[in-house]
């Protein structure tokens, strides 16, 4: 933890814009859409292209919602139909202008997506799975069915194309520039807020959501996302091809395009479009297969199997592994200056007010009428043998825990109704007692989140300011030159630093502290009573939770005590300690 | 009221299939914390066999047996080809195998079997009886019977047997029970065959009444799963319940709504029960523990 003494603070570097550092990627695909614009392909190549470039657009939205967010979509299919159909009944029934019904198909899908999202997303993965296929069979219903509409089974014929790009070679160039503008976006997304969001929740939801991110709504963003970039690939299609049919957006082509993704590599939209690519050509090398019904599927189902059992990255991910490990040898960005920390003091001398706080759970009471009052800029702990509601109290403080009854105050707002995330946004930092961090995200990246707490006022904007901020909480708490790091390669002592770290960048009014001790060894218990020390003197509160006697007597200033789920003793720690209902708590009486 | 009433017994009769489907469904969920998408293709795959063998000319009963056990073999082969290579993976990639575990088997059945939907006779030759207004059909007769018999041995094994219990003990926690001498896995494999076995028999028992095709059991599990979440996800008698009232549901609708669109109301009533209710009738809440 003397690692951030010696560290020389070096001035901040100001790294170049974005559009600058990637200019290569447009120069290489502006190459593109001039190839496709001006090399002269038979019909046949011409369609497989148009087909390859629109389904890549589609499983774009697969790799947000499944490889960033880690949510199941298996009707991806329908909302490619929906966009097909938007774009095809628009232009050939309505008579409408293309690029009227290509926004149309986007704000459909958008609508669409989003409220079957909302409908689910509080539920667990499974019910997603199972309402998607449910949907995707609903849609294909309708599409046969309602024939006033659709046309039914004949589909959908003379859908046209914009003026401007009448002929295949033309309208080729344009989908591949899409192609382009599209996965620019989709493979900047993980750096982005949103991006980073969506990784957090993949890899904890619990945490995400203590670390002030809406995880319902990050999943429905997510979710429809992927609908609108389905959306907007069928509209392409349609223009493409001029003719639709309900058979092309079956639950089939749903897992084909989800084999495609996962083939690939499901994280990447480089992954989508290798996983796309292979599927349209292989299947048009073996032809044959196709002469047999349903030979082609079940060989899809079966390398759906293979995949996830032997190459669960895909393709793209087996190669980017190896560059994640090279990365983490890189050098850190450099620290521009120590952490500050500057909690807000809006309310009055208390920070943290519980009044009558309960919780039961049925018959339980394991909190019961609980009275807490936390001092500004002190160090309060909250101690009590096993089972007497500790970890409770502190669950329904960060929200996790609906309160039954009471009242919490923080800092002058009411808190007692909040969701976790909006716990965090008004000024609430915690950190667990079974760490719960990003796993597959490096160090950086996690107190990055931190930081990105709505309402944080010590980071300016943009990314340079968010990194600057993270790396100043990773030096605080000693581990500023391994922040490029992954999780996985820090001791347990180290993760639980982190988590501080993540807490601490955000800013809080009050700190919560769930057992960091617990699991330490006698070294690291030191380093951690150190830390403490300077996080307080900097006139942060502290509320910590500790089953370690001789941490808490030295760091805190004021103690309270609970057994049973009722408060049996609360004041000055050394008084408190010699309380005799305490004593008997902890050591039975006599 | 005469419809009403004869609706009414189609839609139990129906209704029963689904719940023992959902049945299988909640007891590899259970067992795994993983939902099989491929338990509708165990209904499927059973009536094939079935329609094969019948085919060849096997007696009934004998082509039961059969099917029966190639049901019980067809569980070994997915609990060890599917489920257990990655059983300590999170539940995304399980269930994402079992997808594809579906497609497998439906598409390989339709590679040998063609699209051509097969016709399987019932096991009675007597079409029905007739009890005042309302028709009894016997294949109904037969699955509401089996059903009734099956939700009474399950409770018989769960409950009253030694196997059983440790079954229980495996699906609540899995590291205790490895402590106190169980063998997780065999439980497991025990739970496989058995719920591809009731798949299996409702398979069979439906086939006389619907076509026997590729899609029958992709269509009878998305009913089951909704029929689980009507009932309370996990809940064994939320499993029946919720079949059975989907069955009624969706009888009733398609004689009064639309035809087509019969499929649809599963749909329906799910998203109502996500929005209004997604404990279902008998689930509770649950929270992760921080």
């Amino acid at each position: 933890m003397s690692a951030s003494d010696n560290m020389i603070p070096a001035p901040a570097v100001r790294s170049k814009p974005l559009i600058i550092r990637h200019l290569p990627y447009f120069i290489g695909a502006a190459v593109l859409v001039a190839l496709a614009a001006s090399m002269q392909f038979d019909g046949y190549i011409l369609n497989i292209l148009l087909q390859a470039t629109t389904f890549s657009i589609a499983v774009f939205g697969l790799s947000v919602v499944l490889g960033l967010c880690g949510q199941i979509n298996l009707a991806q299919a329908a909302f490619f139909g929906f966009g097909a159909y938007a774009v095809g009944l628009g232009t050939a029934d309505l008579h409408l202008n293309f690029w009227l019904c290509l926004v149309g198909a986007c704000a459909i899908t958008l609508v669409a997506g989003a409220f079957l999202g909302m409908s689910t997303l509080r539920l667990g993965g499974h019910y997603l799975a199972m309402v998607t296929i449910s949907f995707q069979q609903i849609v294909t219903l309708v599409m046969i069915n309602a024939v006033g509409v659709t046309h039914g089974p004949d589909g959908v014929a003379n859908i046209r194309r914009p003026e401007l790009f009448q002929s295949s070679q033309s309208y080729l160039a344009f989908c591949v520039a899409m192609l382009a503008i599209v996965g620019y976006l989709v493979w900047h997304l993980p750096d982005t807020k949103l991006g980073r969001a969506m990784r957090a929740v993949r890899d904890n939801e619990l945490a995400a959501g203590v670390n002030g991110i809406d995880v319902f709504r990050t999943k429905v963003s997510a979710f429809a996302v992927c609908a609108v970039l389905g959306g907007l690939a069928g509209g392409l299609f349609a223009g493409g091809f001029a003719y639709v049919s309900p058979d092309q957006f079956s639950f089939a082509e749903s897992i084909q395009f989800l084999t495609m993704s996962l083939l690939g590599g499901v994280a990447s939209p480089i992954g989508s479009v290798i996983g796309t690519g292979l599927l349209i050509l292989i299947p048009e090398w073996l032809r044959f297969l196709k002469s047999v019904p349903g030979l082609y599927l079940a060989i899809y189902g079966l390398s759906v199997i293979l995949i996830i059992r032997f190459m669960p990255d895909g393709i793209w991910g087996f190669v980017s592994d190896a560059f994640t490990r090279w990365r983490a040898h890189t050098k850190a960005p450099p620290v521009a200056g120590a952490l500050q920390l500057k909690p807000a003091t809006t309310g009055g001398d208390i920070v943290l007010e519980v009044t009558g706080l309960s919780k039961h759970f049925g018959g339980l009471k394991a909190v019961d009428g609980v009275d807490i009052a936390v001092k500004r800029g002190s160090v309060h702990a909250l101690i009590g043998p096993n089972g007497s509601g500790k970890t409770t109290t502190l669950n329904v403080l960060s929200g996790l825990y609906k309160a039954t009854s009471g009242k919490i105050v923080l800092d002058g707002t009411d808190i007692t109704s909040m969701a976790p995330h909006q716990r965090t946004a008004a000024g609430l930092g915690r950190t667990f007692q079974n760490i719960r961090l990003f796993r597959s995200m490096t160090a950086l990246e996690n107190v990055e989140i931190g930081a990105e707490r709505p309402g944080n006022t010590m980071i300016g904007k943009g990314d340079d300011a968010l990194t600057e901020r993270a790396m100043e909480a990773l030096t605080f708490v000693g581990l500023g030159n391994r922040a490029n790091e992954l999780i996985s390669s820090f001791s347990y002592g180290h993760q639980r630093l982190i988590e501080i770290a993540r807490a601490l960048a955000s800013n809080p009014t009050l700190l919560l502290l769930d057992e960091p001790a617990a699991g330490l060894n006698s070294t690291e218990k030191l380093e951690l009573h150190e830390l403490l020390k300077r996080i307080a003197a900097q006139g942060l509160t502290i509320f910590i939770i500790d089953h370690d006697m001789t941490l808490v007597s030295e760091a805190a200033q004021h103690i309270t005590v609970l057994n049973f789920g009722r408060r049996i003793a609360d004041g000055e720690s050394m008084a408190v300690l010699r309380h005799p209902d305490v004593v008997s708590a902890y050591l039975g009486s006599e | 009221m005469d419809l009403v009433l004869q609706l009414l017994f189609t839609g139990i009769g129906i209704g029963a299939v689904y719940a023992l489907v959902a049945l299988g469904f909640v007891l590899i969920f259970r067992a795994t914390n993983v939902v099989n998408f491929a338990q509708g293709e165990f209904s499927m795959v059973a009536a094939y066999l079935m329609v094969v063998c019948v085919e060849l000319g096997l007696p009934y009963w004998l082509s039961f047996v059969i099917a029966l056990s190639g049901m019980a073999l067809l569980g070994v082969i997915f609990n060890l080809g599917v489920y257990y290579p990655l059983r300590h993976r999170t539940y995304l990639p399980v269930i994402i195998a079992t997808i594809g575990a579906s497609i497998l088997l439906s598409n390989s059945v339709l590679a040998i079997y063609g699209p051509q939907p097969q016709v399987l006779q019932g096991w009675f030759d007597t079409p029905g009886i007739q009890l005042g207004p309302v028709y009894l059909d016997s294949q109904y007769l037969l699955i509401i019977g089996v059903t009734i018999l099956l939700v009474l041995f399950n409770f018989w094994f769960f409950e009253k047997t030694l196997l059983g219990k440790k079954l229980q003990a495996t699906s609540q926690d899995k590291e205790m029970a490895s402590l106190l001498g169980i063998s997780v896995s065999t439980m497991i494999m025990i739970t496989f065959i058995y719920s591809a076995v009731l798949g299996g028999l409702a398979g069979i028992l439906v086939a006389p009444v619907l076509f026997v095709s590729i899609q029958m059991g992709s269509t009878i599990a998305l009913k089951a799963f909704a029929a689980t979440i009507i009932g309370g996800f996990g809940d064994v008698a939320g499993a029946i319940v919720g079949g059975l009232a989907l069955g009624v549901i969706e009888t009733f609708g398609a004689a009064y709504i639309s035809v087509p669109y019969k499929d649809g109301f599963a749909f329906l009533v799910l998203i109502a029960f996500l929005v209004f209710r997604p404990q279902g009738i008998f689930g509770e809440r649950v929270a992760e523990k921080a």
